[in-house]
């Protein structure tokens, strides 16, 4: 299964992995294998190298050596047990566990596309807007993919048609990927996010009638929807409520609806309320029913919501296919991000084979400046942000709240869900490869409602909630 | 309503009723267009203010510009709506925009497969089992089991057990559709009257000439009945497995229009859906007629 070289003798000087005489350091903080005092001349070195047609075996022994001081940090052990079962032995055994084969063809990804045609899943909201507009905007073609964005029915589908492979990539509602790779609400299949979708972006929308009933306090009874357990809006919302001293489960209801239905339960009356995905909570405002209580932006200030992914399958066995995916992405993001582009985006999705939308809508949505329902305009350009990061330290709250509402039960290692789960390693390199601006870092704190969260606590954090479902 | 039309009461009675039903129809539009009429917008353009203006126009209702669609649509929007439809039935902007008559031919092309696939099956399994007594009252509670399960509660177990969304569709059809078909041939071959069979075993037929020449001309009319009743029951089954398995097809053109709330493309869907299963229901009374004797 693995590419290997033949002899540890053929292989560049630089990494030798499987040599037992040589040391394996990998101690500069740039990763190279020098101290770091011979940093500038080792850097120069490897560049002139990297020029060289070795540029390639390079990087495979790089990856390997990352791997086996992964696996002996210890650099004295390795030495006895290359010494004791010989390096063609270590390499075989260490091949047989662990995807080496799959993890150098990433670290290449110049290579040529192990598949052309896709078809990626999404459903129609404005969160989708980088893997819609990439269709249009051309970003697919550019790297050589042939994309069907495929219109979904809803969020159950998604999953089930990942499951089946219908779907090579998709949009997911970020918290998704975490609960299937779990094997939560259906069978565990891992699932990885490239990157986050849209962050903020959703509303709270309540029905006219309840214009004087702004304090959540008030809410006793009511019923809200939200449009899938495993969602930010579901986290949300039940944070919200529970900050507002009301218990979700039992003091109000909530219940799955699909977004366009949303708006139709609250024209008949049927529920007070929703958590919902954009463009429907201007939509609410667009057709008389509703107002917009609150942007979810209020309650956490770049949260995450949906995410593009795939299954780790699908990544193993088309890595340059993946990478070439994550570029289009990537720069679709880009583009979305600058608040110039989006009153255009906003035009180019508004058609019936994308969000099927009036575009006046949409409009409002992304560029911020919107109708509240309340009789005012509102200009709030960070409404709806298209920010890919996917920092780990959100999908380690992501887990805190699914065990606070017993979603996810016992003890949970967070960061090796989250590492294994959220591919930040993969985004910051592929942002780098693009010229984009890299961030530091992979578990950033944040404040949800004026409450920071720290990662390193966070099982503390998921016990410290007064309102939580009774394990 | 097909008894109507075939009424043997004379050209005066159908003339007659078919203006009574042309009356209805105008009565039913002129409903229709009074209830739609719009209100009288109160207060002009001239004293509201520049952010007032804006707001409106945020609503979708620019002053001075015509009033917004949306919401339950009069009936000359509805025509608009048809007319852009119906002029242009084959467009195709990509796998989510697709002209009226694609989507209909997506849908009739799994109605088409489920339903034969039910035919290969129910006839043959219907004809044994109308000629076997002791394997009616075998199969019997197996059928009455399975028979009223709803097309929605196959789906998610389709979807899960064959790992395809479209052969789901086509399975959920092929499982909705088999029940009338296979009951109305085991009624129809088991009801074959007696001295056509004692006839057939005086002349010492062979059994599969008794079945081809004696029993099934005998009992062609009731199997076409559950053929016709399997049908339309195939008809009404696609519209829901398409709006929840989405796609292609006439149920995910409902289902991408009512994501719009787009009221006055759902109902023309539905006129659509109406219409096809009406002349779906009128070719199986075709073959009936053609299949019926008189004693």
């Amino acid at each position: 299964m693995s590419r290997l070289p033949e002899s540890p003798e053929s292989a560049s000087q630089t990494y030798a992995p499987y040599d037992a005489d040589r040391p394996l350091m990998l101690r500069c903080s740039c990763g190279q294998d020098h101290a770091p005092a011979d940093h500038g001349k080792a850097a120069a070195a490897m560049r002139s190298t990297s020029l060289s047609t070795e540029a390639e075996t390079l990087s495979h022994d790089f990856v390997e050596a990352s791997l086996i001081k992964a696996i002996f940090p210890v650099d004295s052990v390795r030495r006895r047990f290359l010494k004791a079962v010989g390096a063609n032995t270590a390499r075989a055994a260490i091949a047989s566990v662990l995807p080496v084969s799959a993890l150098q063809a990433m670290a290449q990804d110049k290579g040529a596309l192990e598949k052309k045609d896709l078809k990626i899943g999404f459903i129609p909201i404005t969160c989708a807007t980088p893997l819609i507009m990439a269709h249009p905007m051309g970003f697919y073609s550019q790297q050589g993919l042939n994309v069907e964005v495929v219109k979904t029915a809803g969020w159950a589908l998604i999953r089930d048609k990942m499951l089946n492979k219908e779907y090579d990539a998709t949009h997911f509602l970020s918290p998704m990927p975490l609960a299937m790779s779990l094997g939560l609400g259906s069978t565990a299949a891992p699932m990885q996010v490239a990157t986050i979708q849209n962050t903020n972006g959703q509303a709270i929308t309540l029905a006219n009638k309840h214009k004087d009933k702004r304090d959540p306090k008030d809410w006793k009874g009511f019923k809200f929807a939200v449009p899938f357990d495993y969602s930010m809006h579901n986290f949300l919302l039940r944070y919200y409520v529970a900050e507002h001293g009301l218990n979700p489960d039992t003091d109000i209801q909530i219940r799955v609806v699909p977004p366009p239905e949303m708006v139709a339960n609250l024209r008949a009356g049927n529920i007070d309320g929703y958590l919902g995905p954009d463009p429907f909570n201007q939509r609410a405002v667009y057709e008389e029913i509703g107002f917009i209580h609150l942007l979810t932006k209020e309650l956490w200030d770049g949260h995450p919501c949906c995410a593009f992914g795939t299954s780790a399958e699908f990544i193993q066995q088309n890595p340059n296919t993946f990478a070439a995916l994550y570029r289009a992405v990537l720069t679709s993001a880009a583009m979305a991000r600058k608040a110039e582009n989006r009153e255009l985006i906003a035009k180019t999705i508004a058609p019936a084979q994308y969000l099927n939308q009036p575009e006046i809508v949409l409009q409002q949505v992304l560029t911020g400046k919107f109708a509240d329902g309340l009789g005012k305009v509102q200009n709030v350009p960070n409404r709806a942000d298209f920010d890919p990061m996917p920092w780990q330290s959100m999908a380690v709250w992501m887990l805190t709240q699914m065990q606070r509402w017993g979603y996810l039960q016992g003890d949970v290692n967070y960061k090796q869900i989250a590492e294994k789960v959220f591919l930040l390693t993969d985004a910051k390199k592929q942002m780098a490869a693009l010229g984009q601006p890299v961030p530091a870092g992979a578990y950033p704190k944040f404040k949800v409602m004026g409450r920071e969260f720290d990662p390193a606590q966070a099982a503390d954090y998921a016990k410290s909630f007064k309102i939580r479902k009774a394990a | 309503m097909t008894s109507i039309w075939r009424s043997r009461a004379g050209p005066s009675l159908g003339l007659r009723a078919a203006l009574v039903s042309l009356l209805l129809f105008l009565l039913l539009l002129a409903i229709w267009h009074l209830a739609k009429l719009p209100v009288a917008q109160s207060g002009a353009a001239v004293n509201l203010t520049a952010e007032e203006i804006e707001y409106l126009k945020m609503l979708g209702k620019d002053p001075g510009a015509s009033a917004k669609q949306g919401g339950f649509p009069a009936p000359a929007e509805f025509a608009r709506t048809a007319w852009k439809h119906l002029s242009d039935p084959f467009y195709d902007n990509g796998p989510n925009d697709k002209g009226i008559a694609i989507q209909l031919a997506h849908s009739l092309g799994r109605v088409g497969l489920g339903f034969l696939l039910a035919c290969l099956v129910a006839v043959p399994l219907g004809f044994v089992i109308g000629m076997s007594p002791l394997l009616r009252r075998a199969f019997d509670p197996y059928i009455q089991v399975l028979k009223p399960i709803s097309p929605l509660a196959w789906m998610p177990l389709a979807l899960y057990t064959i790992k395809d969304s479209s052969a789901s569709g086509i399975f959920v059809i092929f499982i909705c559709s088999i029940w009338p078909m296979l009951i109305n041939t085991a009624f129809g071959v088991a009801s074959v009257r007696r001295d056509w069979l004692n006839v057939a075993a005086t002349l010492e037929v062979g059994p599969l000439r008794k079945a081809f020449l004696v029993i099934l001309p005998a009992a062609a009319p009731t199997i076409v009945t559950g053929m016709r009743i399997s049908m339309s029951i195939a008809w009404l089954v696609i519209v829901a497995a398409e709006m929840l398995v989405g796609g292609t097809g006439i149920g995910y053109f409902v289902w991408n229009e009512w994501n719009n709330l787009s009221l006055s493309n759902v109902i023309f869907a539905i006129t659509v859906i109406g219409v096809v299963g009406m002349l779906l229901d009128l070719l199986y009374a075709r073959l009936q007629k053609a299949v019926t004797y008189v004693e």
